[in-house]
């Protein structure tokens, strides 16, 4: 084995008096594809962070030998020399990481002006050649735009050039595919191994999906709480897991079990769609967009229907209309076309809209956007029966309240007070089950789930989707799942619908579409998704 | 980056309380809080700190409390059925006679009080009969500063309050409807702020008699722009997340909606910026009085104060001694702005 280029000895980071990284031990040798693997609030971040000492206000213990030098003993300056000349970081969100006043060639170009002391053509020669090998469509163009004027990908791949300018031994990627949509991440993560079997530089590749580090890594360290729980080569971990909480990580595929059968005989329809059609209106340039408007359709045509207490998956990537179709199903933007709930439906008006709102509810992806900070639990699961049963006494909307709080798994066992409790002082997934409390609680036929789990960790997002396949069965409750994320469509929906650019590309039952895809997008979707 | 530790203790604290929490650990903004409620406080009670009527005599064996009783000046032995005047030596020297007691304010002026007595012309200098020195009328200063800064801060909430309700009120309803409603506001805001608010102040003062509540309200009709812009930033940015959408799902209307959910989560600029609006409100009303168009003759107030001092630039104690008060009220309330800043701030929130 050759001397480790980086190596972490009992490294401690805390901030104030809370330690949050726990004594870790990792070696990363020279070429070697590390993955970092760990929930939401494990301290893998702060780890890599504190390799680079990029992290302000942190107290910083242990050693980090970088070939064998300790950097927490290096000078400032001597830091920022090694910060991107030897090791080099990208991160998760391209958009803020790369400044918006410059363009991306310039930003390379800067970098190998100052490290390297070239001169400015030749920078620029470089910088060019460096986007083109990212495999950047058009690298001439690009050398010349804007952060803005580029897609996710593209600006992830600038990133990922202006990280290799200095040709750095080490490359810290940081969540580097999270922000990008599901088909381009297997496609920047093949990027990145390309890149490294070419420069031979290591990676130490942060992440909390695990088919990504199937897929790259060849060693992998998993994190739990700021403590490095377990760590060793790829085949082996992922064959025999040793800590459980490995075991937990690769077990937290969710799972088709608990899914109710659809029943083919007595199938009763709840919501018909029939060439439902979204459009925003868009400015128009110069004076003519003060006259009229042009407008964007977002879904064109759509033809659907939902089955009482089935799911109906509907997947998509970004800007394919999926959450605007979930909005005109909610009423909540005006559409055209049919959308009928039996013999009701929207009439763009909040009193006449009342009775059909207690049948349709929804649950949004981000669970911290989507409970008002300042109201307490009670207020804001309670807010519906209040609404729509006005007469009903304050102890039976009480009970009703708990009661459906425990059916999401909140109980006041577990949480004393929890009516009067505030959302800051629970967690993600917490916070999903009051928002699925929220829509439950008024009994609807349709929940319309709007990316209810992405924003979740792997386990908890096994938890909650359990819980959906639950609630199916005992309240018989229809769900428009709306996702990007093929592992939940497969344990979820009965039917799937395949959306790209507004269109339906695909539709019919799971087996059929997951399984046997027709239609080539589908399958560019599917592919997507490696260990498939 | 992932790293979010809630402390478990503050799990039945609402957002309101723990932002008060973290003001109240700003040291320098939670004293001048609590000085500048004391002096509010002390000042409400002008009447009984500084009057020139003594709080409570004791005449012939009978309580009287002239603080908020009228007598007649031969209930003590004067002439005639005018007022007594307490100032007076002979009145001072009946309460003092026998076993006849007068408690008297701690400053014994009233800010209206001429003292007939006074042994130097006026303004006099700072003495023991007068700590701060009399004005160009014989005035105590300190009496007049005392009631001129409840005067300024009385003047500066109301004005506030409106300011708010009105800014707050179109603040909503511009971010909450947008489009058309929007449109519409934003147009006639622009042209409203285009008014010259000051020539309209000297044309209304001339036109009309001067009065607190007149000022009020043509200050009012100007005050509230800025901060419905800030409202109605919080509103358009509010009215998009997930919770707003969630209670259309439910089916709440238009106004439980702003109501209920996007307004308590759209203040933060506006409780921010009250101490601000405040010393804005004070300062604006000081430099009206000062160039003499602001409350009428009489009334005390710091500006006229200042313009007194301007007046007579021997008398430095008039001067000094108004710029302290203004100075020190400015600047507590500056400090509590900034610690109120501080505890709003969402990236603080977590801390």
């Amino acid at each position: 084995m050759s001397t480790p280029l980086l190596q972490l000895r009992d490294l401690r980071v805390s901030f104030g008096d809370t330690e949050v990284v726990h004594g870790i031990n990792l070696s990363i040798h020279p070429g070697q594809r590390c993955a970092l693997v760990g929930e939401s609030g494990s301290g893998k971040s702060v780890t890599a962070l504190s390799v680079l000492r990029l992290l302000e206000s942190a107290q910083l213990r242990g050693q980090v030998l970088w070939q064998g030098r300790d950097l927490l003993q290096q000078s400032p300056a001597e830091m920022t020399r090694i910060r991107g000349d030897d090791i080099a970081m990208i991160f998760q969100e391209p958009m803020t990481a790369l400044n918006p006043l410059m363009t991306v060639g310039q930003q390379i170009s800067e970098v190998l002006q100052l490290k390297k002391m070239w001169r400015r053509q030749e920078a620029d020669q470089r910088a060019e050649a460096l986007l083109a090998e990212t495999g950047i469509d058009d690298p001439h163009r690009r050398f010349g735009a804007y952060p803005h004027q580029l897609s996710g990908g593209q600006r992830q791949r600038a990133m990922m050039a202006m990280a290799l300018a200095s040709e750095p031994k080490l490359l810290l990627a940081d969540e580097p595919t999270t922000a990008l949509d599901a088909s381009l991440r297997l496609q920047m993560l093949n990027l990145l191994a390309d890149l490294q079997a070419k420069t031979g530089m290591a990676v130490l590749l942060i992440t909390h999906d695990l088919a990504l580090v199937r897929h790259f890594a060849d060693h992998v360290a998993v994190m739990e709480k700021g403590y490095l729980v377990e760590q060793g080569p790829l085949a082996e971990l992922f064959a025999r897991p040793q800590h459980p909480y490995t075991q937990k990580l690769l077990d937290s595929r969710p799972s088709r079990e608990g899914l109710v059968p659809v029943r083919a005989d007595r199938a009763e329809s709840l919501l018909q769609a029939q060439g439902l059609r979204v459009r925003y209106p868009m400015n128009l340039p110069g004076l003519r967009g003060w006259f009229q408007k042009d407008h964007f359709t977002a879904v064109q045509a759509a033809d659907f229907q939902i089955e009482a207490g089935t799911t109906l998956g509907v997947m998509g990537e970004s800007g394919s209309g999926k959450s605007s179709l979930a909005q005109a199903v909610l009423g909540l933007i005006p559409f055209e076309g049919g959308l009928s709930f039996g013999d009701q439906t929207w009439q763009n008006s909040p009193a006449r809209d009342k009775a059909l709102r207690q049948r349709v509810q929804v649950v949004f992806q981000d669970p911290y956007g989507s409970l008002s900070p300042r109201m307490t639990v009670g207020e804001i699961v309670s807010e519906g029966l209040r609404l729509h049963q006005p007469q009903a006494p304050e102890s039976q909307i009480e009970a009703c309240v708990l009661a459906t709080l425990a059916e999401v798994g909140l109980s006041t066992a577990d949480f004393p007070d929890l009516l009067n409790r505030y959302p800051h002082s629970f967690s993600g997934g917490q916070r999903q089950r009051m928002a699925l409390a929220r829509a439950l609680v008024v009994e609807p036929d349709l929940l319309v789930l709007d990316e209810p789990t992405s924003a979740l960790d792997v386990t908890v997002q096994k938890q909650i989707l359990k819980l959906l396949q639950d609630l199916q069965k005992t309240r018989s409750i229809a769900y428009l799942l709306i996702t990007h994320d093929i592992d939940v469509l497969r344990a979820m929906a009965h039917q799937v619908m395949v959306l790209q650019a507004g269109q339906i590309m695909e539709a019919g039952t799971a087996d059929q579409v997951l399984y046997q895809p027709r239609h080539a997008y589908t399958r560019t979707l599917l592919e997507a998704f490696p260990n498939a | 980056m992932s790293a979010s530790v809630t402390p478990f203790s503050s799990a039945q604290a609402s957002p309101t309380a723990r932002a008060w929490q973290r003001f109240k650990r700003n040291r320098l903004g939670w004293y001048s809080l609590l000085v500048f409620m004391t002096l509010f406080v002390l000042s409400l009670g002008a009447e009984f700190l500084s009057n020139d009527k003594p709080l409570v005599v004791r005449f012939q064996g009978q309580w009287y409390f002239p603080v908020v009783q009228t007598l007649p000046e031969k209930l003590f032995g004067g002439d005639f059925e005018t007022p007594a005047d307490y100032l007076d030596p002979f009145i001072q020297q009946q309460l003092r006679k026998d076993s006849n007691w007068a408690l008297q304010a701690p400053n014994p002026y009233h800010h209206s009080t001429l003292d007939y007595f006074a042994p130097l012309p006026n303004p006099a200098p700072p003495s023991t009969r007068n700590w701060l020195g009399t004005d160009d009328r014989g005035r105590d200063v300190l009496a007049r500063l005392l009631y001129g800064f409840r005067v300024s801060v009385l003047f500066a909430l109301a004005l506030t309050l409106f300011g708010v309700l009105l800014g707050v009120l179109t603040g909503a309803v511009q971010g909450f409807f947008v489009g058309k409603t929007d449109l519409v506001f934003q147009r006639f805001i622009e042209i409203w702020s285009a008014m010259p608010e000051l020539y309209l102040l000297i044309i209304f003062s001339a036109v009309f008699e001067p009065s607190v509540g007149l000022l009020l309200v043509l200050l009012s009709l100007f005050g509230w722009m800025g901060l419905s812009d800030y409202v109605r930033a919080e509103f358009l940015r509010n009215r998009q997340l997930d919770y707003v959408k969630s209670a259309r799902a439910l089916g709440l209307g238009h106004w439980q909606i702003m109501w209920r959910h996007v307004l308590p989560n759209s203040m933060t600029p506006v409780v921010t910026f009250l101490p601000f609006r405040m010393s804005g409100a004070i300062l604006a009303l000081t430099s009206l009085d000062f160039l003499g168009l602001g409350v009428p003759p009489g009334t005390p107030s710091l500006g006229e104060l200042l313009s007194q001092g301007k007046n007579n630039i021997d008398a430095w104690w008039i001067s000094i001694s108004t710029f302290g008060v203004l100075v020190v009220t400015l600047l507590l309330l500056t400090f509590m702005g900034d610690a109120l800043r501080d505890a709003l701030d969402p990236r603080k929130a977590n801390a």
